[in-house]
């Protein structure tokens, strides 16, 4: 269902040379559709919103809203990377830099499996908001960085020095479209399994197939880095 | 941590009821003498089992004069909150506060009940140093950690300062602090429960410990100086949004019980006496535009009865008064269940419709009048105090005593321990169950009860029932 927009025209200069490409956009779809299904990105919020107000509507304004705050923290977590890369000459080092931070927080979640207390003091009709402060508080949005960054360098491959000016507005355009990208498979996932639960499945299944994700996602996490590190090392050398 | 939720969380009130029966009753022992230590005493309440109604095992405190009263677990089905989105704990620690001494023990119930032990003990110190508030009372299990209220404030009488609600962390049971970021005109406290997806919590008045941990100071109930208002709250934010009075002759509203469906944003709170005419009364509150409300929906009359039978405190009026001192609502939100400790009755109300409670059932025992033996033949003292509801709403177990100096004000002739059970009927009615009955050791009396598995007084659920 997210083909079309895998094939979007994305505007920018550069044919789809590198055989990574197509791995970079599957890899940001199935990230989409990780989270989506991840009952701590918010799914069972929208379940309980339409059971609450005994309306569908009520759940596709929850998934809409879970939605939003997604998208929103994947932008704040992009933007700086999109200015950065713009230093062309650094670019290896950011993507090792980013690499590597996206390990160490993989590494902290390993260690410290304590869930942030201030995300329980957020209200629950502030769904935006809540839905943002979980994917900055997980490191959803950091998870795709290494994504974002392959996804860049994929398409300046053939492009050659541009002006800073032309380069910017390209790394601007595909974090925005990075972001709608991983956010229409992740509403997309979460909302089928909301819908499935609220029309079908039950209630029962909340419970049932909630399994505890911190160490996989805490590994996905340092798998994620660890593959773009091993990346920008042998291109390097 | 754990990979699945708990199988004995469950998302909405409804899968509550159908879940497997429970097979084992908490209940707590308190010495009023505080001659002995407190106890916690485990119940085999498994039909046909060879030791049916009788204790399995009991795990004696340390201490002396803790003086237990109220418990609760550690996490229970309010984990399954969609926010928190982390369900990984299990629902294994029995809290259980000291009223008297402020101490908090943490009892493990894995891997089996009938091995419980201690795990934690949090030293009062620790209270008194992290919340500023004494005399810990009730608990209930919230998503984000262990919230429970206090009866007292700071300093040796608990005068110093307001009483309210600290939390604690539900895995390493350390005191993180108080709850209240403005408490508005709440200056006393019992207890309180919540609606989690709709965000208030609510809470009640008693009275401060000068009050209540001498016994009852007639004086001042009939002067209305003890609580007679309720408190409403923002959750999250933590702030008194509204306060009701209910009439300064209403003294000591105790129990709130909301419905446990969330999508019903309404509940009950019991009402011990009204001093100008001895009645018990229930109250009804809901949520409409935004705003609180309460009314009184039900009352109970006193008794009367000849001064012979009465003990000093009540000789002067020549009656009983119910003394409503606990009340509990069964999962489906159908029935309320209203203890009258002084004239000895367990009442069953059909609150479909929580604005006209209707009388549905009733078995009388004990009392201080009636003295209703139980069916068996055997004597209970005291009358009908704290009540709890299996989950599927078939049972309703409830034991004898009020508080150490209260009981021996209201019967002197001593409250020996009993927890009794009534079977409920399809459409209600209630009914003593001849073949349990539980005695306690000698000088022991028996308080609050848990169920295996959660009760119809512990979990909170974030989904309705549908």
């Amino acid at each position: 269902m997210f083909d079309g927009l895998i094939l979007l025209p994305v505007g920018l200069d550069g044919t789809q040379a590198s055989p990574a490409l197509g791995w970079l956009w599957l890899a940001l779809v199935a990230s989409g559709l990780y989270h989506g299904v991840n009952p701590g990105m918010g799914w069972p919020l929208a379940v309980s919103a339409g059971l609450m107000d005994k309306s569908p509507l009520a759940l596709f304004r929850a998934l809409w809203a879970l939605a939003a705050g997604h998208l929103l923290a994947t932008l704040l977590v992009l933007l700086p990377f999109a200015f950065l890369l713009v230093l062309a000459e650094w670019q290896r080092p950011i993507q090792i830099g980013a690499s590597l931070l996206v390990i160490g927080f993989g590494v902290y979640r390993l260690i410290d499996r304590r869930h942030p207390r201030a995300l329980a003091r957020i209200p629950p009709t502030q769904l935006v908001l809540w839905s943002f402060a979980v994917a900055i508080a997980h490191g959803a949005a950091l998870m795709l960085v290494p994504i974002y960054l392959g996804l860049c360098q994929a398409f300046e491959l053939d492009a050659g020095h541009q002006a800073a000016g032309a380069l910017m507005t390209a790394n601007l355009g595909m974090a925005v479209l990075v972001s709608l990208v991983h956010v229409a498979a992740m509403v997309g996932a979460g909302g089928c399994l909301a819908w499935l639960v609220y029309r079908h499945l039950g209630l029962r299944f909340v419970s049932r197939s909630w399994f505890n994700l911190d160490a996989v996602w805490a590994t996905s996490l340092v798998l994620v880095g660890a593959v773009a590190l091993a990346f920008n090392l042998a291109a390097s050398r | 941590m754990t990979m699945r939720p708990d199988p004995t969380f469950h998302a909405s009130p409804k899968l509550a009821m159908e879940a497997p029966a429970e097979n084992f009753a908490y209940t707590l022992l308190l010495s009023p003498d505080f001659s002995k230590p407190d106890a916690l005493a485990v119940i085999d309440v498994k039909p046909g089992s060879p030791t049916y109604s009788q204790i399995v095992h009991t795990v004696t405190m340390p201490n002396k004069g803790d003086e237990f009263h109220h418990f609760g677990w550690n996490a229970c089905s309010s984990a399954l909150s969609p926010l928190a989105g982390h369900a990984f704990i299990e629902r294994r620690y029995l809290i259980i506060p000291g009223l008297r001494s402020s101490r908090i023990y943490v009892i493990d119930t894995k891997p089996d009940p009938t091995k419980a032990k201690i795990h934690k003990i949090i030293e009062p110190e620790e209270v008194f140093k992290k919340t500023g508030y004494s005399r810990p009372h009730t608990i209930h299990c919230g998503p984000d950690g262990i919230y429970v209220s206090t009866l007292g404030g700071g300093g040796k009488d608990g005068t110093n300062g307001p009483p309210g609600v600290f939390i604690m962390d539900c895995e390493t049971f350390e005191v993180l602090g108080r709850w209240e970021i403005d408490r508005g005109p709440q200056t006393l406290h019992y207890d309180f429960w919540w609606n989690l997806p709709r965000d208030y919590m609510v809470t009640s008045e008693w009275a401060l410990p000068p009050q209540f941990e001498n016994g009852i100071v007639p004086e001042d109930l009939l002067a209305n100086k003890y609580g007679h208002r309720l408190h409403f709250w923002d959750l999250r934010a933590r702030r008194n949004v509204q306060t009701i009075d209910l009439g300064a002759n209403h003294q000591m509203a105790l129990e709130v019980r909301p419905a446990h469906d969330p999508v019903r944003e309404y509940g009950f709170v019991g009402v011990v006496v009204d001093t100008t005419n001895l009645e018990a009364s229930i109250w009804t509150w809901w949520r409409e535009g935004g705003k609180f409300h309460a009314e009184k929906t039900a009352t109970i009359p006193p008794e009367p009865a000849p001064k012979e039978k009465l003990p000093p405190l009540l000789q002067g009026f020549g009656a009983v008064p119910p003394l409503v001192t606990d009340i509990d609502l069964s999962m489906d939100d159908r029935f309320l269940y209203v203890s009258c400790w002084g004239t000895g009755e367990m009442r069953q109300y059909d609150v479909s419709d929580p604005r006209k409670p209707k009388l549905a059932g009733s078995v009388h025992i004990g009392g201080i009048a009636r003295r209703t033996p139980h069916p068996n033949g055997k004597p209970f003292a005291a009358g009908p105090q704290m009540v709890e509801i299996s989950r599927d709403g078939r049972r309703v177990y409830w034991t004898n005593s009020l508080y150490s100096t209260w009981d021996d004000q209201f019967y002197p002739d001593g409250v020996p321990g009993v927890e009794v059970m009534a079977n409920v009927g399809r459409n209600g009615g209630l009914e003593l169950d001849k073949d349990y009955f539980v005695s306690f050791p000698d000088g022991y009396r028996a308080h609050q009860i848990r169920l295996e598995g959660g009760d119809c007084s512990t979990d909170s659920f974030c989904y309705p029932s549908v």
